[in-house]
């Protein structure tokens, strides 16, 4: 690069401006600015013509080109007839291809500032569309339910098999993880305050209840939402950019029969199970705070908690895991079945149906909040 | 190459009426009218973007038009019920761009799902079904292959078997040669024909390839994305010659300069 792509340009006596291209032009070392040479160009008014001289181009690509398109555009504005005789002829077929195909009329779209009342009137009907969908999307789920319990429905039984170890066995190692940790940190929040008035025993009453009746279920169904929620968006996602689910309408299945009914039946079955366990291992977690850190025993620990909860707590959360089961398996197959066509609507959709599923369950979790309080559960 | 076809006695199979194609207030192509008979080799042709693949999608259901109508025989597919339009799928068989073979199965069950559903067949019939629909294209001994262990050409066959697992009346091909070699689009062109002669089934294909167009084609319709219509229909051979639009034979002649 001893010699880095230059421009000059002279004035023959003709009225002709001549543009000498000078050394190496690349696109790594940068196109030269032409700024000075467009004002020449589109101040006088008096060139005839505009010629090229190349002998001293050592070596070109596609900066050249570039910089001839912006000219030949100025020039062509300005009605200067452009002379390329003197320019290497790779370059002059390159420009005669740039401009063999005129552009279509239409085809540049045309960047326009939306105004703020367009932007809401545009956003509003987007949410109203979507809300559609979703209630189109339920409606026909509850058919496809009816279905099932007039025994009408059609899906693969192994298929069913196959989610339920999906999304039952194999979340087990993370549903411990969490809600261990979930049972240690409410102990640990718990204790220090309750040591204060030497009422340490109630940490037992406090993780065993908060477990049961609500963290067991929100966080299995967190986990669950991150972890199957995405899978299911992803899964019926990428089905539907392969036309898999195509096949399923033109073969006379209904998808939502084929693929989402065991879907939402694998996560119904699952979570409550997933949600017992939950419980049981977050009452571990505090037990094992209690027992390191307040002195006290298992067996006093044990049965405090079982004297704190009652069989109505455990079954409100169980129910309440069911509940967010089928909101995680329906929000995924339902961003999953929206998505686009392209690779990256599928990661879209996983996305969304993870934040669908989450902001359902917090939403459900504070109808259940209500209607249990009224009901004195 | 169509033998067999007289088309003096070929009677209506699918009618296209008057059809709008359109996304919202985007209309892609408007006033579409012409007839596939019994037993044509139906070729939808067009440039990229034209709308072709998306004309099929109509044809077979997936999208609504948003005017006018399609006929199978006289039955009015698009204004018809669940229970008829179930019944109308039943007899179309497709073979999707990317052969749309559900991942989760075997080949085998691609296949023995349909027969699962729509017929009587035993566990071991249907096995036996499966099997012979997968050597019909070539894929003997494949059953229990998965769609991602083979390889692209194979898909495709294996989506034409699965197509063809009910004996379908009209077959629909969305770009059958996309992503083959000329030698497997080649075999594939032949498999439709003969598939065609002995099943005596209507075929309907999307595709830009002249040389398939002419090797199989008797009818066609040319989609023009600039005027937004239909320009010409008829078999290609006859639209090569006589076609008043220039640009069809501008088409059919991958854009060489006709000889005066």
């Amino acid at each position: 690069m001893s010699d880095p792509g230059r421009l000059s340009f002279t004035q023959a006596q003709d009225g002709t401006l001549v543009i000498r291209l000078v050394g190496v032009w690349s696109l790594r070392s940068g196109i030269p600015s032409a700024t000075d040479l467009q004002d020449q160009v589109a101040s006088a008014g008096s060139w005839r013509r505009v010629a090229f001289d190349a002998h001293e181009l050592t070596s070109w690509d596609s900066s050249v080109v570039t910089f001839l398109v912006k000219i030949s555009e100025l020039c062509r504005q300005r009605e200067i007839p452009i002379d390329r005789d003197g320019l290497p002829v790779g370059v002059q077929k390159l420009l005669a291809l740039a401009e063999a195909v005129p552009e279509r009329k239409g085809a540049r779209r045309e960047v326009t500032e939306a105004s703020f009342f367009e932007r809401v009137g545009t956003g509003a009907l987007g949410l109203a569309g979507s809300g559609k969908e979703m209630l189109a999307f339920l409606g026909e789920m509850t058919v496809t339910f009816f279905a099932l319990v007039r025994l009408k429905a059609r899906y693969r039984t192994s298929d069913l098999f196959l989610l339920m170890q999906e999304c039952g066995a194999q979340a087990l190692p993370i549903v411990t993880l969490i809600s261990f940790l979930v049972g240690v940190i409410l102990a640990f929040v718990g204790a220090v305050q309750l040591k204060q008035f030497g009422a340490q025993i109630y940490v037992a009453d406090l993780v065993g209840i908060a477990m049961i009746r609500e963290m067991g279920a929100m966080m299995t169904g967190i986990i669950m939402a991150g972890r199957t929620g995405a899978a299911f968006a992803a899964q019926l996602g990428t089905m539907k950019v392969t036309q898999e689910v195509d096949a399923f309408t033109t073969a006379g299945f209904s998808p939502l029969e084929f693929l989402v009914l065991p879907r939402v039946m694998a996560l119904i079955l699952m979570m409550p199970l997933l949600c017992l366990y939950a419980d049981f291992v977050g009452v571990i977690g505090g037990a094992v705070i209690g027992v390191a850190m307040l002195d006290l025993s298992w067996t006093t620990y044990f049965h405090e908690t079982a004297n704190a909860i009652s069989l109505t707590d455990l079954f409100g959360g169980v129910f309440k895991a069911s509940v967010y089961g089928v909101l995680i398996a329906l929000s995924g197959c339902l961003r999953g079945l929206q998505c686009g066509n392209s690779s990256s609507a599928v990661g879209d959709a996983a996305t969304s149906a993870v934040v669908t599923g989450i902001v359902a369950i917090v939403v459900a979790c504070g109808i259940f909040a209500v209607v249990f309080y009224v009901l004195g559960i | 190459m169509v033998a067999g076809i007289n088309p003096n006695d070929a009677s209506p199979h699918i009618t296209v009426r008057d059809l709008t194609m359109a996304f919202g207030s985007f209309v892609l192509m408007r006033d579409l009218s012409f007839t596939v008979n019994h037993g044509d080799v139906f070729i939808i042709m067009g440039g990229s973007g034209s709308g072709k693949s998306t004309l099929l999608r109509h044809m077979i259901g997936l999208i609504e038009p948003a005017k006018g109508n399609i006929f199978y025989g006289d039955e009015n597919f698009t204004k018809a019920d669940f229970e008829q339009r179930q019944e109308l799928l039943r007899r179309m068989g497709v073979l999707f761009q990317t052969g749309g073979l559900w991942s989760s199965m075997t080949l085998a069950e691609n296949i023995g799902m349909l027969l699962e559903e729509y017929t009587d067949l035993t566990p071991a019939e249907i096995r036996e079904v499966a099997s012979l629909k997968l050597a019909l294209v070539g894929l003997k001994g494949f059953e229990d292959y998965y769609p991602s262990q083979i390889s692209g050409g194979m898909q495709k066959r294996a989506g034409l078997a699965r197509a063809m697992a009910l004996d379908p009346e009209v077959l629909f091909f969305d770009e059958p040669s996309a992503g083959l070699d000329p030698i497997s689009s080649r075999l594939l062109d032949d498999l439709i024909l003969e598939l065609r002669d002995s099943l005596g089934a209507t075929v309907v294909v999307v595709t830009h390839e002249l040389a398939s167009i002419f090797t199989i084609g008797n009818n066609s319709v040319f989609l023009d994305p600039d005027t937004k219509t239909m320009t010409a229909s008829g078999d290609p051979k006859e639209l090569l010659a006589h076609c008043p639009d220039p640009k069809v034979r501008a088409f059919l002649r991958r854009g060489e300069k006709e000889e005066s």
